[in-house]
């Protein structure tokens, strides 16, 4: 495989670094994955970002560019042409609308998905009903961005897909631990919908573990 | 076409609201702006920005866009005539998106967790977490008069409040922060930054601001 020069510092299971695969993956860029350990970060992650010291970190170029969705627009930006593949729609409003949307599942849903998992036995509960509370706006979202089609992006994914889809498998594993539906077919229907979708995509299946990855990934981190 | 109606909901004292009337100016793009009291949000505010209830929100004919970086991008994107907001380069621009981020994500939250921190040990954490972010941007300004080189750009406009609310919290809380000795080129950009005509004509004055907040953290305290 010619390799175009691209890396990815990350891991198979962040869903952050999962946004970045799956946005080169659609540009067709062939591109190393550099597994990290995150408890034992390397010279190369520390070096690459300095700032935050996380993954995922995009090396292209003899360039380092991080943060996930900072990356996906990168990738859009960088790899584009006429007949390719976009993440972003092309319409300023739309795009706007995709990155508020993307902006608020990083700022209101992936805290709480956070603290779920590695936080206090004993806040569980209240902590579901605001993680089910916190995805019931995309349900409109969805149904706005979608205008009828499959994804948030149309007839294909595109940058809201990818930023929240890449969350599924983690989103199902904790919905099989508590045993809690958040994505209940009665209130958010068009989500439901969605998911199942998405995760036929070719990209879901390469890149979205699926939920019992996270099942066992979270029992290990959580003893 | 572009121009038809712009409306701006927003607060005079806020630093993101502010962003976007530099942005706004800086394309010579005429708006109305429409003063919000955050304490008795208006139905306006509410139905235009039902998930945050914030400001600022930009109404392009009649379509709301909300979150102060997304609005600068979106001003960017429909305005292409005049100064550009952010650079053409993918990388370079990955870079401001990246800076603006790290001021709102990490900047922001530790200078107010100043103001609010209770007792004396949490303060000095507060500070010295602040210190070390400011850090990290004194060292990116690396030589170049604005973040965005010579003129200013997305991350100039994103780091209005280091130039004037972190001298404001300074005062209220009478602690010393962003000193010449300790950041030289920050106090440097700062200073070239609110000299510049068209952030001198947005901004408030830094007393008129230091008032405002005085009265404002007297009521709720």
């Amino acid at each position: 495989m010619v390799s175009s020069g691209v890396q990815v510092l990350g891991t198979t299971f962040s869903p952050f670094v999962n946004r970045v695969r799956i946005s080169l993956n659609l540009k067709s860029v062939n591109f190393e994955l550099i597994e990290e350990n995150l408890a034992a970060k390397s010279d190369l992650l520390l070096k690459s970002n300095p700032v935050h010291k996380k993954v995922p970190v995009l090396i292209h170029d003899g360039k380092c560019i991080s943060e996930s969705l900072v990356i996906v627009e990168y990738i859009d930006e960088k790899w584009s042409g006429d007949d390719g593949v976009s993440i972003l729609p092309s319409d300023p409003y739309d795009r706007a609308v995709a990155r508020f949307w993307a902006a608020y599942f990083d700022d209101k849903v992936v805290p709480v998905l956070f603290k779920l998992s590695f936080g206090p036995e004993s806040e569980r509960v209240a902590l579901i009903e605001q993680l089910a509370e916190g995805l019931v706006p995309l349900e409109e979202a969805f149904m706005t961005c979608s205008k009828g089609k499959s994804y948030f992006g149309g007839d294909n994914i595109g940058y809201t897909d990818i930023a929240l889809g890449s969350f599924i498998g983690w989103i199902k594993a904790i919905e099989k631990m508590s045993g809690i539906k958040v994505l209940a077919e009665a209130k958010t229907p068009g989500l439901v919908g969605w998911v199942n979708k998405f995760l036929s995509t070719d990209a879901a299946k390469k890149f979205v573990p699926e939920l019992e990855v996270y099942v066992e990934l979270l029992k290990k981190m959580q003893a | 076409m572009a121009d038809q109606e712009v409306k701006l909901l927003g607060v005079w004292a806020s630093p993101f609201s502010k962003r976007v009337e530099i942005a706004l100016k800086m394309k010579g793009i005429s708006y109305e702006y429409v003063a919000q009291d955050l304490s008795n949000k208006s139905p306006e505010l509410l139905k235009y920005n039902p998930i945050h209830k914030k400001v600022p929100v930009l109404v392009h004919n009649g379509k709301p866009i909300c979150e102060s970086l997304v609005i600068l991008e979106y001003i960017d994107e429909t305005w292409k005539s005049g100064p550009s907001i952010l650079p053409k380069d993918p990388y370079a621009r990955a870079m401001a998106r990246f800076w603006a981020k790290f001021i709102d994500d990490k900047c922001f939250p530790s200078i107010w967790k100043i103001r609010k921190s209770q007792g004396e040990e949490e303060r000095e954490k507060a500070i010295e977490e602040a210190k070390e972010q400011l850090a990290i941007l004194e060292n990116e300004l690396k030589g170049k008069k604005f973040f965005s080189g010579d003129e200013i750009g997305l991350v100039d406009i994103a780091a209005n409040f280091i130039a004037l609310w972190v001298g404001v919290v300074q005062e209220l809380v009478g602690v010393e922060l962003l000193t010449k000795e300790k950041f030289p080129r920050l106090c440097e950009w700062s200073d070239d930054y609110l000299n510049s005509s068209i952030i001198k004509e947005t901004l408030p004055a830094k007393d008129e601001l230091l008032d405002r907040f005085r009265a404002m953290f007297q009521r709720t305290d």
